[in-house]
């Protein structure tokens, strides 16, 4: 490692975001410009993961300062360089800039995307070289091993992760230490320890960037399972649609391997521990466990029936205990930290943080990990700064493809596992898709139900067939096609897909359907009753406009605006509009000075 | 290994520790309708048809996937349980064909057999309207059409875990997941492993699967059963011919621990190769050729023309001077007695035997 002592760090975020954004494009500028001025062993560049708020990226944080600018482009590296590096003033136009108060904040930590958030898994995102394990090593890592090796049994890690509370942070929320003392209780002379991280729900991104950003916490993790469980052998199964997740990955365990952190009697002990990765080829179902071990050993990616569970008969019919990334990221700060400390943060059933995806109709996107118990509310307003270009809130969709649709009176939810469950959506991931006036709930649950039966494995009858009949009756509905007793029918399939599906796929696929219903019924009965779609998103249902001639000036500013000659009228006289002619496409409501066109 | 009791439908049955819900009312005689199921294959757990309720948490358990657990309670017919089985069979319907009237499998369909025993006169969803898929049926022997496959898998564990012939797998996902060859080809294609045993055939619970020679031959209920063994090799398969009009139709599988073939299993031979049986060109009587023509003869006449030949030939030449070739197809008590014949009777050690060639 390079040695040298820099008078200042320039971190550059290398997440996926800010890579399509063009992060390396800015970098290799950046690097051109401080070579021009022979700074190169003054400043030092440094890519790390992911910083979260990839809505302003690409990202760049001056060190020591702490200076923090968004949306950095090529073309800015020689005025921050010359200005901000050589002069010492910061460039003020990449400060991020407060979008209530108009205030220029050259501080991330002052901004509310990061003011509320609390970062335990992905404390080092954005902060270390990812591909660089002295950085880890330097902000305490490793430790947890060399304390658990050292000084504590697999029991006292065990009791330990159980003392925390922590729950499986990939949607079930199973009590982890309890997981972890199952698959120690299991008899086998042959254990596994895997990481499911198979991330699949749509705009999901947590574990893609813990493992972009700090692939040891990971590694760690998972070390300290497989000591607590008896393991000797682990897989990290990552989809290979990751391939920058995968690259850091192997340079991790590369390094970490060089270092004796992984292989033959790690910190001296008789405990060996060794990991691999298997690259998954992008099934959504393979996030599921049984699945996802079938996949591991080479066979097709379909769920077996539970039990027996993996912690009896795992991969290759052997005890394994299975954790998704987030878990697994937790636990270094559990051992090291102590399960007490740990609990302080969070509520008494679920302790902790919870990251969070921000995506949908929402001003800043990105992650955001917050304590549980944290609030709906806070985290879209505050957090993620509110709705789009000033729209009305109208629902969130709240774990994936198995999660359900909050309305706003739910905003006020504190958020945890539990909670989530009792009003018909769940933690899932940790997806959070928010939705704003124009969305219609139908089409979000044919969304969703489009996107879990193009993803079932097909194997079982309910899930295989059920979730089509399902996306049949919600397309017939946004279409205007809905029938009386559609949606009847679609609770009794609910009902069914729910309680007679081999795997969590199936039991789960209905929650979007269920929850629109239980919330936004009026929109279903709307569009098969009266032929509307009150969000006026499905087109089949958009009626033709009429001008009201009372209210009509004949200003002729619609005829001009009809890109299909659709209007006629004299000026100032009463408009009329050809109802087979339009094609409602809304141009002349938007011009119209005296709102006098309607649908 | 221990035992554990369970209730099932208010009676006490006492199981081994592995055993599942399905065994457990096996057990006791309770009837419980399965698609996916078979006790030769691994466990599938697909179809959903057998599910049973928990009568402590109301939960529908698969029975042929749960194991039992002490003390369990279970009801196996409850208003939850039928109206979760018929709306099962309400969605394969709904993806299968509605052509009882002409299909193959007609009366030897557990599909059909399970609609009408739950009565699924007026599915929710309605009938499959037009196939989804191409039916594949290029080669002699088998007819396979995806249509009307439930996917219960039973054709691929068979072909995997019995056969072993790696043949057939799932291919696609979700709706459009279907069993098929390497590159969705036809079974006789040039990349497909498949042998035409026909146990995928005889395993298959509808007309997805069936036996292109049989085709409009005879309803299952029209057909003789003749357990025999096969007359191909010395394994000593046994088969069961499927008779009518004193025709062979097909041959099927018989399912017995004690057989050579416990799981049903034969080759393409056993199960294809009998049209010899009824063919106008079979000899059925010998044949002496008399003036450079063949005549038909007495068995005596033909039994003492052959003595008195291999009489002469061992006379004049020595017994060396003859050899014989006996058949793969006889069993081994007649080609024990052939080679004592050649050795005893006529003194030669020149004999051989097909499958040697």
């Amino acid at each position: 490692m390079d040695q040298s002592i820099y008078r200042s760090h320039i971190l550059i975020c290398g997440g996926t975001g800010c890579v399509s954004s063009g992060c390396k494009e800015v970098r290799s500028s950046l690097e051109e410009e401080l070579a021009e001025r022979d700074l190169v062993n003054e400043i030092k560049v440094i890519e790390t993961g992911c910083h979260g708020f990839c809505e302003k990226g690409p990202l760049m944080i001056v060190y020591p300062e702490g200076v923090f600018y968004c949306k950095v482009q090529p073309e800015d590296m020689e005025e921050v360089v010359e200005e901000h590096i050589l002069k010492g003033k910061v460039v003020e136009r990449l400060l991020y800039t407060d979008p209530t108060t108009g205030e220029n904040i050259p501080s991330y930590q002052e901004i509310d995307f990061y003011k509320k958030q609390q970062r335990t898994a992905l404390i080092n995102c954005g902060y270390i070289d990812p591909e660089e394990i002295k950085e880890y090593i330097a902000t305490g890592g490793y430790e947890a091993i060399g304390k658990a090796l050292t000084e504590m049994t697999p029991q006292e890690v065990i009791d330990e992760v159980k003392e925390s509370g922590l729950r499986g942070r990939g949607g079930g929320g199973f009590p982890t230490g309890l997981k972890w003392q199952f698959a120690s209780d299991a008899e086998g002379d042959k254990k596994y320890v895997i990481c499911n991280a198979d991330e699949g729900d749509p705009g999901a991104f947590m574990d893609r960037s813990i493992l972009e950003g700090d692939p040891h916490v990971l590694i760690e993790g998972m070390i300290l399972a497989a000591y607590a469980v008896g393991a000797d052998e682990g897989y990290v199964y990552v989809r290979a649609e990751y391939p920058l997740a995968i690259k850091r990955l192997r340079v991790a365990l590369e390094q970490a391997e060089e270092n004796g952190l992984l292989g033959e009697n790690l910190f001296g002990t008789d405990f060996s521990f060794k990991l691999r990765i298997k690259e998954g080829a992008g099934a959504f179902v393979c996030g599921e466990e049984t699945a996802l071990m079938a996949s591991i050993e080479g066979e097709r990616g379909m769920p077996r029936p539970r039990p027996p569970f993996p912690a009896e008969k795992g991969l290759w019919g052997k005890p394994t205990n299975i954790n998704n990334v987030e878990t697994y990221a937790n636990v270094p700060a559990i051992i090291k930290e102590g399960a007490e400390a740990y609990k302080q943060v969070g509520t008494e059933g679920s302790t902790g943080t919870k990251v969070f995806a921000l995506t949908g109709k929402i001003n800043n996107t990105g992650l955001a990990e917050v304590p549980m118990g944290i609030t709906m509310r806070e985290i879209i307003y505050d957090i993620g700064g509110g709705i789009n270009e000033g729209k009305e809130f109208k629902a969130v969709q709240i774990g994936g493809p198995s999660g359900g649709c909050l309305p706003e009176d739910k905003l006020d939810l504190t958020i945890d596992y539990d909670s989530l469950l009792e009003v018909g959506a769940m933690m899932g991931s940790g997806g959070l898709v928010v939705m704003d006036e124009d969305t219609c709930m139908v089409d979000v649950a044919r969304f969703f139900l489009d996107f879990t039966q193009s993803e079932s494995c097909g194997k079982c009858t309910p899930c295989r067939i059920g979730t089509k009949q399902m996306l049949d009756i919600l397309e017939r509905i946004t279409v205007g096609e809905g029938q009386e007793g559609d949606i009847e029918l679609l609770e009794r399939l609910a009902e069914n897909i729910k309680s007679t599906s081999l795997c969590g796929l199936g039991q789960t696929a209905p929650n979007p359907v269920l929850s629109t219903l239980r919330y936004f019924r009026d929109e279903y009965e709307a569009h098969i009753y009266e032929q509307t779609c009150p969000a006026g998103a499905c087109e089949e249902l958009l009626g033709a406009y009429v001008i009201d001639g009372e209210a009509c000036v004949g200003c002729t500013v619609c005829t001009e605006a009809c890109p299909v000659d659709a209007i006629a009228g004299e000026a100032k006289e009463e408009h009329l509009i050809d109802e087979d002619a339009c094609i409602a496409c809304g141009a002349c409501v938007d011009k119209c000075p005296v709102d006098a066109i309607t649908q | 290994m221990g035992t554990i009791t369970v209730t099932i439908d208010g009676q006490q049955v006492e199981v081994d520790q592995q055993a599942t819900l399905l065994d457990a009312a096996n057990k006791v005689d309770i009837e419980i309708p399965t698609l996916c199921y078979h006790p030769d294959l691994t466990l599938h757990g697909s179809c959903r048809i057998c599910v049973v309720e928990d009568a402590e948490s109301g939960n529908l358990l698969a029975s042929c996937a749960t194991p039992v657990t002490d003390g369990m309670k279970i009801k196996t017919i409850t208003d939850k349980v039928i109206e979760a089985r018929k709306m099962n069979l309400e969605l394969l319907l709904s993806d299968h064909p509605n052509d009882c009237m002409t299909c193959e499998a007609d009366g030897a369909c557990d599909l059909q057999e399970l609609v009408y025993e739950y009565d699924v006169s007026e599915p929710s969803f309605g009938l499959m309207e037009e196939g989804k898929f191409e039916v594949k049926n290029e080669n002699p022997f088998i007819e396979f059409d995806s249509n009307k496959c439930i996917l219960c898998g039973k054709c691929v564990r068979v072909d995997n875990e019995v056969q072993c012939s790696g043949a057939i797998d799932f291919i696609e996902r979700g709706f459009s997941s279907k069993v098929a060859v390497p590159f969705d080809q036809d079974l006789g294609a040039d990349f497909s492993s498949c042998v035409f045993c026909g146990q995928c055939v005889e395993m298959c619970p509808t007309g997805a699967l069936t036996y292109k020679p049989a085709k409009g031959q005879g309803r299952e209920y029209e057909l003789e059963k003749v357990e025999t063994t096969c007359p191909y090799c010395g394994v000593g398969c046994q088969i069961e011919l499927q008779v009518k009009d004193n025709k062979i139709v097909q041959v099927g599988s018989i399912y017995d621990e004690d057989h050579p073939n416990p799981v049903g299993e034969t080759c393409v031979k056993g199960r294809f190769a009998y049209d010899f049986v009824d063919h106008p060109e079979r000899l059925t009587k010998p044949l002496i050729k008399k003036d450079g023509e063949f005549e038909e003869v007495s068995w005596d006449e033909a039994l003492d023309y052959t003595a008195q030949k291999l009489g002469k030939i061992k006379e004049e030449d020595g017994g060396e001077a003859i050899a014989g070739l006996t058949s793969a197809r006889c069993s081994n008590e007649e080609n024990y007695i052939f080679q004592k014949f050649m050795r005893g009777a006529l003194g030669t050690n020149s004999v051989d035997h097909c499958a040697r060639l």
